[in-house]
């Protein structure tokens, strides 16, 4: 299974998502976001966390307009993999490739700590080695995080299971508590908790691993 | 040519940082702030002929995310 891992300026998770895929298996390459085409074998990009563009006009919003991101949105169109984690979620959304917005943290403050989160569905290549209902135990790091989206729009995520995983507690004022939520075809993930820092004893949680680990048994074998 | 960009947040969106402010406004005895929506200001310096639909589009494209914002453009 072959992954590409983008890097923007201000990127700063692009490392551990790469060693997090690698340890699950993944063949990895980094790719820099000035480049306008994705290695033609490569089953999933994961857009990583940090501060693309200094969170300049909003997070996300440079990035999703850069030559690499048009590569990517035609890979989602052709059915590719994309996970996107905290500024990749936002990057996402920022491309249209899932709905909604990732507003401020209702309590101003950015947060950065070990959270409860419920998995929310099971029907997907990212969650299919979880059970529905799981608390995993996965660090978020976040200033923007607050999941908004108009009602026709939560109510259209919520029929067709694709909240992936929601935070269980009221973290940063995300409409239904969301932490993640996939496309409608299920293969692009975006979320805001970091489950790359959750894959080795000394990060204090494994819970991540099994979302790679799952990903990539998935796609090796697709 | 200057053109002038107004984004603010949506109505029905919202808008942590201008509640922060309604309350530190009361906080410092300004009564009667009954509300506060918090925006930003874009100014473009653009060629002479640029069009108010060409600004447009920009706020489409990148300017404001009309999934939360809305825009209104001022242009001599």
């Amino acid at each position: 299974m072959k992954a590409a891992v983008i890097q923007f300026p201000g990127s700063n998770c692009d490392r551990d998502m790469a060693v997090a895929l690698r340890q699950a298996g993944a063949d990895v390459d980094v790719i820099w976001h000035k480049d306008d085409a994705l290695p033609g074998d490569v089953d999933l990009v994961a857009i990583p966390g940090g501060f693309s563009f200094g969170d300049y006009l909003r997070c996300g919003a440079i990035a999703a307009n850069s030559p690499i991101c048009r590569a990517i949105v035609a890979h989602a169109e052709r059915g590719g993999y994309v996970l996107g984690v905290c500024n990749g979620f936002q990057v996402l959304t920022e491309t249209g490739l899932l709905p909604g917005a990732l507003l401020r943290n209702a309590g101003l403050k950015f947060v950065c700590k070990t959270v409860p989160l419920r998995v929310e569905t099971t029907q997907s290549a990212f969650t299919d080695t979880y059970v529905q209902g799981d608390i995993l135990s996965v660090p978020v790091a976040h200033h923007d995080g607050n999941y908004f989206a108009d009602d026709a729009t939560l109510a259209r995520l919520q029929d067709t299971g694709r909240i992936a995983f929601s935070y269980a507690e009221h973290l940063n004022g995300s409409r239904n508590d969301i932490a993640g939520i996939l496309s409608a075809n299920g293969r692009v993930l975006g979320m805001m908790p970091h489950p790359e820092r959750a894959v080795d004893e000394a990060h204090g949680s494994t819970d991540g691993q099994r979302l790679f680990a799952g990903l990539v048994g998935q796609l090796a074998t697709a | 040519m200057k053109a002038r960009v107004h984004v603010m947040l949506k109505d029905g969106v919202l808008d942590p940082q201008g509640a922060a402010v309604k309350h530190a406004l009361g906080a410092l005895g300004f009564d009667g702030v009954e509300g506060v929506r918090q925006g930003k200001v874009i100014e473009l310096d653009l060629a002479d002929g640029t069009t108010e639909a060409q600004v447009g589009e920009m706020c489409e494209k990148l300017l404001a995310n009309t999934v939360i914002e809305s825009y209104r453009i001022e242009m001599p």
